[in-house]
């Protein structure tokens, strides 16, 4: 399979102050990559650089298709879901409310309600609370209702910002468990940021390590996970 | 008892007008955190072309329809091409910029139609409906009834429709909403188009009670902002509410405070701002935020 998203001499900015500093990386169609990094190493930017949500410089390919001169909503329209940082979720509207948003900008509505049914079944607590308001679940629901509202634009690939901040380690790995069901069943590529190395090496089949906005180490996670460098830094062994 | 059920009634008809200018605010305010003080005015320029429409030999009907359909082009226009320019600058200067369109609309209409007033038709009879003592008057029925099918409109529109979904999501969560594909600066455009609706109801329904003249909406611009501050200035259904309760308690307190009178009328939708702003400044109906820190 080719490479779903490719990324060459990116650069970003926010304001005059430049946080990715010429990042080159690829990524398989429907591979997970992970990116590892400490405190303000560009790996939020990295994503936001591409949904746009950041001023770049460099190319951004998707699909073989360059994106980086398109707008946020064009971008997502093409099939990137973006779970961003603290969820996004919108707390005034109810979870199936949360959920149709999620599909309002995919193309083919054909089967709108049979992946409503299947994100259900994929996160059933979220089918209990359907008619709630979003900001009453809890932390790790609110992760499952972010995860499942970026389902629901049936995306080729899914850009996930640190799922496991602030959650309870039982509900991180019912998260984890429940992304690598996805990325089997349906083909999803997934570039995950986190912080929890352990997990995410585990889940990812490729792995590059971000500091100050370059990257520093690139390869595949069984590879990278007898790395010293990545094992004490990250690992803590 | 009858003068108090008169009262209520009327009380009703006007508070239906501030509801819906109150509304107007409200939708604005929700999504963009901003006070449109031209929301008046922009519904009293409405208002004029809807009598130039007439004017011309539209039938009353016909000018209403074309009127809101101006409007809301109008709305959206103001938005793309005013509002949008400033709209991450500091909120003082997109204050500021409302009230120059405040001051712009005024003097246009008065250049265009002069300070003249001009009586104004209702579509409603002339002739009042008496239920046993209490007689009513039509138009004040009919602007009753205008404005709860607007609100019955409205509400359908953001409850059942994937725009009014999107118009929703884009207010609260900008950012998430643009990740989801939304583009959330055509939505506000939208907001400002549907308030601008709103406002020119409330300017056909009042011109025929004050007579048309450039500086009509004035004080239902006040009464307006006591509506929408009693119901929080968060929350539609408040605005709705607090529009109706300030034309009741304004109508109520003219006829059985005597020294309050028709003349001082406007300073109790001012004194209710202010009690409201004392005793409950998240209104009625408002949210307030609380984050952890």
């Amino acid at each position: 399979m080719g490479a779903i998203l490719e990324v060459e001499k990116l650069e970003a900015f926010y304001g005059r102050t430049q946080a990715l500093h010429g990042v080159n990386f690829a990524m398989e169609e429907g591979g997970i990559t992970t990116v590892l990094g400490a405190n303000g190493a560009g790996k939020t930017t990295m994503l936001r650089a591409i949904s746009a949500m950041v001023k770049t410089k460099g190319a951004i390919r998707f699909g073989g298709k360059p994106i980086d001169a398109k707008a946020t909503e064009q971008i997502v329209a093409m099939g990137i879901a973006h779970v961003p940082e603290g969820r996004g979720t919108f707390v005034d509207l109810t979870v199936e409310e949360n959920l149709r948003i999620g599909m309002f900008a995919r193309r083919d509505k054909r089967h709108a309600s049979r992946d409503m049914d299947r994100v259900y079944e994929l996160f059933p607590i979220l089918r209990q609370r359907r008619r709630q308001h979003a900001g009453t679940l809890s932390g790790g629901e609110q992760q499952m209702l972010a995860v499942a509202r970026a389902l629901m634009l049936g995306p080729r690939l899914l850009l996930l910002d640190e799922p496991s901040l602030g959650l309870a380690p039982l509900v991180v790995r019912e998260i984890f468990r429940i992304l690598r069901a996805i990325n089997k069943e349906s083909g999803v590529s997934i570039l995950l940021v986190e912080q929890n190395a352990s997990l995410a090496l585990d889940l990812a089949d490729h792995v590059f390590l971000l500091e100050t906005g370059r990257v520093v180490l690139s390869g595949t996670s069984d590879v990278l996970k007898k790395d010293d460098a990545i094992r004490r830094s990250y690992l803590g062994y | 008892m009858d003068i108090f059920v008169q009262q209520v009634m009327s009380g009703l008809a006007t508070g239906g007008i501030y509801a819906s200018l109150a509304l107007a605010l409200v939708m604005i305010y929700q999504a963009t955190d901003v006070v449109n003080f031209a929301q008046g005015e922009m519904a009293m320029f409405a208002t004029y072309i809807a009598w130039s429409m007439m004017h011309a030999g539209l039938p009353y009907w016909g000018a209403f329809l074309a009127t809101l359909v101006i409007a809301f082009v109008g709305g959206v226009v103001i938005q793309r091409v005013i509002i949008r320019p400033v709209e991450d600058k500091p909120i003082l200067t997109i204050v500021i910029v409302t009230l120059g369109l405040l001051v712009i609309c005024n003097s246009i209409a008065g250049w265009v139609w002069t300070y003249l007033q001009k009586p104004f038709p209702s579509p409603f009879p002339r002739e009042p409906i008496r239920v046993g003592n209490v007689v009513f008057g039509a138009h004040d029925l009919g602007e009753i009834g205008v404005t709860l099918v607007m609100l019955a409109l409205l509400f359908a529109f953001f409850r059942f429709t994937p725009l009014g979904l999107a118009m929703r999501a884009a207010a609260q969560n900008p950012v998430s909403s643009r990740l989801a594909g939304i583009r959330v600066s055509w939505m506000l455009a939208l907001g400002w188009g549907l308030a601008a609706v709103f406002g020119a109801v409330a300017g056909l329904m009042v011109a025929p009670i004050l007579t048309l003249d450039p500086n009509m909406m004035g004080g239902i611009q006040i009464y307006a902002f006591a509506a929408a501050t009693l119901g929080g200035f968060t929350s539609p259904v408040g605005a709705v509410v607090g529009g109706f309760m300030v034309g009741i308690v304004e109508n109520l307190v003219g006829t059985y405070v005597s020294f309050i009178g028709t003349e001082l009328k406007l300073t109790v939708a001012l004194a209710m701002i202010i009690i409201v702003l004392l005793v409950k400044p998240s209104g009625l109906f408002g949210r307030t935020h609380t984050r952890r820190v």
